[in-house]
Formats: structure tokens, sequence, C-alpha cells
């Protein structure tokens, strides 16, 4: 299926930039009419993502993030986090709830928020060359009022 | 970053407002601990009435004042938590912490 619509961006992983993507996610996401709480789903979702590239991937330097966004017509949205940093050595161990490596006041729950608040996240990383997260939401909203 | 805060009753307030991402939860660490470490509260409570968004990063700045004031045997108590962050709380299982204040009980005015 190609998208509607779709958007590419990229930034410096400089922690700033978390609200930035939040914020570029949702305007993106507008063209698709969701709800409040939808796009509520939606931000701490990318939120944790992209906090994952910078505190992880690139845990002594500034690298680049990318995000794509891209919108279908049956309502989903679909948004790419990249980044080039040090990739996940044991990706399903850094999925598992509680699990951190990022010192005492990081819960561990990034990967649970997305799973929790999109309806699919798929992960691929590669150690040493980076890592890609999908995060795939359904805007329902939008779907009802075609019917 | 300036946080609002007051002693009253050996129960420290103080009130988190706007977003807690990964980037603003530095400065609220710092703030609150700051206030806590001087007062050495019996009861800590967290305002959440004044916050807007909130990811994992609000659990973890939860998390970490629970062990600041465990650690003089203190209590922690929430209070302000819209549904959608009491949803983002119960993810880590903090619903499992007798950390609920009542929102507009008396004794924990909120901001």
């Amino acid at each position: 299926m190609k998208p509607v619509n779709e958007m590419r961006v990229q930034f410096p992983s400089r922690s700033i930039n978390e609200r930035l993507a939040r914020s570029v996610v949702s305007s993106f996401a507008a063209g698709l009419d969701p709800t409040l709480d939808e796009l509520a789903d939606l931000r701490p979702a990318v939120s944790e993502a992209v906090t994952n590239c910078i505190v992880h991937a690139y845990p002594d330097c500034i690298g680049k993030i990318g995000l794509q966004m891209r919108m279908y017509a049956n309502g989903r949205l679909s948004v790419k986090i990249s980044d080039w940093g040090v990739g996940i050595p044991d990706v399903q161990q850094a999925m598992t709830p509680l699990y951190t490596t990022g010192g005492e006041d990081r819960a561990g729950l990034g990967f649970s928020v997305m799973e929790s608040f999109c309806d699919k996240v798929r992960v691929r990383s590669k150690a040493g060359s980076g890592t890609v997260v999908t995060l795939d939401k359904y805007i329902r909203s939008r779907v009802t009022e075609e019917v | 970053m300036e946080i609002k805060s007051w002693l009253e009753d050996d129960t420290l307030t103080v009130c988190i407002t706007g977003e807690i991402d990964h980037h603003s939860a530095a400065g609220w660490r710092t703030s609150i601990d700051r206030e806590a470490v001087c007062a050495h509260p019996a009861v800590l409570v967290m305002d959440f009435s004044g916050v807007t968004f909130m990811d994992s990063s609000g659990i973890g700045l939860v998390m970490g004042r629970y062990r600041l004031v465990r650690s003089w045997e203190g209590e922690l108590l929430l209070t302000g938590l819209s549904d959608r962050l009491r949803k983002m709380m119960t993810l880590a299982g903090l619903d499992r912490l007798p950390v609920w204040g009542k929102k507009g009980e008396k004794k924990y005015e909120t901001c």
C-alpha cells in the first residue's frame, strides 16, 4: 500500500529534541484527524523511542536521529525512528519490562510504553551499526468516520 | 529549576508542572531532592495536577523519590493524577505501592 502522505526529518540526539519529535509527529498525525486520546497514546511512544536513541544509541556523543512518518488511507500511521549508534546486542532482553542499563532513575519501561500505546512495535538492531524502531498506530476515528 | 513546594506538619508537597520527559526529569529530580533532603519529611507529596505530558521518565522520577524517602522511612504520596497519568503509573505497577493520595483530601491540598 502506498502512503497518502509522508515526511522525513533528522535531528541531533540532544534531549531538547524529545519534545520536538513529539510535536512533529503530532502535527503530522493531525492529517488523519486523530482523537485527543489517540494523540496522547502516540506522544509518549515517540518520546520513548527518541529517548532511547539519546540515552543508549549515543551514550557519549551527539549522533543523528531520523524520524520518518507515513500515513495510509486505511488510517494507519507508521513512525520509524532510526539511529546509527551502538545498536542493541539483545533486543529481546532490552524489551523486557523493567530491564534497563540507564541508571537508577530510568524505569526500564520504554518499550512497554511503546507496546502499550501503539498497535505494533518492530525493532531491528545490529550491534555497532544502529537501531530502527517502527511504531504503527491505527487512527480509528478516521476509519469510523468513513464507514 | 524552580519548584513550588511547601512544608506543613512534616508533610512536604512539591508541585510538578508542564512536561515530564527525559530532558526535564533531571531538573525536577534535582529540585525535589534539594527540598526533600533539607526537610526530611515524614510524607512527601508529589502533586501532578499541573502535568500536561509524561512518559516513562515520570515513572523513574517517582521510583527514585520513593527510594529516597524510604531511606529515612518516610512515605511517598502521589496526587493530582489524571486518568492518562494513572494509566502510565499503572504500567510500572506503582498502583501496588501505597502511594496514591486522594485528590481533594484536605490534608494533601493540591497545587
